[in-house]
């Protein structure tokens, strides 16, 4: 297990470094997927491997703490390389730990709190959207989920991706585009960071 | 018979059975998944049919119990609006309706409709998939290679 995760760090991490990312690049991203629906369970995992993902599908907050080596309040220890998690999506309404509470372990978590979170539900109320979007959610989508809900949630975070390796390459080149902080996951803040990003490639294209 | 089943499969859309949600499932199926669809079906049928029977056992217990009917229904609902179940889902919305408002006497009539409008739906899905099954390997011989 670590000695794959090992593998995948040092490929990823190789690839970041020669800004080797084009926009052919298919590196898997690993998403987990939570929901006690077995129906939907089945429907997301489905949508997510027709966008390249790869898919872990669990069915209920708990066992996705357990995945990410965070239940029972525990840090995970660095000898879950292998089971790396680079978004997760989760339905709000579950019974036990609801995706909301979820949420909110993950944030509290030094080690995973930079996992982009994803809420899923099948009711559209605006304080609900609001509090987890607060909590530092990434997005909200309104089920039913359709393959366009997904590709754009899998696009944004593969362009987050190569945003960042193009701010560190303009910083590198001698240009201050962007402040050094580090990556937030506050929506507002990576939107404002996008929009800077696509300011300079308009430019650059004079 | 690809033309029996493109009507069957255009009523259940023109009838009110079957909403966009179900196209959407559709498109996801490929050569590698040619079933994806019945798959997902299958399984809604599945449990879609235990949550019919705890709701239909927690009727009757007296008094109702509305939250804990709310609840299965919200997930019935849930999975129905998933696999593009339209009638099914509006039935399910009704039940919940009366739940919130306590109304005991409309829960009771809403369940029976909505068991009426799930065994139509169940019955015709059955039949399209089993003609679809028939169909299926006629249409990958005459596709011209």
């Amino acid at each position: 297990m670590a000695v794959n995760g090992a593998v995948t760090w040092l490929r990823r991490a190789g690839e970041m470094d020669g800004y080797g990312l084009s926009a052919s690049d298919t590196e898997e991203v690993h998403v987990l997927a939570v929901d006690d629906s077995h129906v939907d369970r089945k429907v997301i995992e489905r949508l997510l491997k027709i966008t390249s993902c790869k898919v872990t599908a669990v069915d209920s907050g708990r066992r996705a703490l357990q995945f990410l080596g965070l239940e029972d309040e525990k840090e995970a220890s660095n000898g879950f390389d292998g089971l790396k998690v680079d978004l997760i999506i989760t339905d709000y309404c579950m019974p036990g730990m609801t995706g909301y509470e979820l949420l909110k372990k993950v944030k509290e978590s030094s080690v995973f709190r930079e996992i982009p979170v994803v809420i899923m539900s099948s009711e559209k109320v605006i304080t609900r959207i609001d509090r987890c979007l607060e909590e530092g959610a990434e997005d909200f989508i309104v089920k039913p989920v359709k393959l366009s809900d997904v590709k754009r949630i899998i696009d944004c975070m593969t362009t987050d991706l190569r945003g960042g390796i193009n701010k560190r390459k303009l910083r590198d080149e001698g240009e201050d585009r962007s402040s050094s902080s580090p990556t937030t996951v506050d929506s507002p803040t990576r939107r404002l960071k996008m929009t800077s990003l696509e300011e300079h490639v308009f430019s650059s294209k004079k | 018979m690809r033309r029996q089943l493109a009507i069957m499969r255009q009523s259940l859309f023109d009838q009110g059975y079957l909403d966009e949600q179900f196209i959407e499932l559709e498109e996801l199926q490929d050569d590698a998944n040619p079933n994806f669809v019945e798959e997902v079906v299958t399984l809604y049928f599945r449990d879609s049919a235990r949550l019919i029977l705890n709701i239909q056992q927690a009727l009757e217990r007296k008094p109702f119990d509305f939250n804990k009917l709310d609840g299965y229904m919200h997930q019935f609902k849930g999975s129905s609006s998933s696999i593009g179940a339209n009638k099914v889902k509006a039935e399910s919305t009704l039940f919940r309706e009366y739940c919130r408002s306590a109304n005991a006497e409309g829960c009771l009539r809403a369940f029976q409709q909505l068991k009426k409008e799930y065994a139509t739906l169940r019955k015709k899905l059955e039949a399209y998939f089993q003609l679809a099954r028939q169909t299926g390997p006629l249409e990958t011989a005459s596709r011209p290679k």
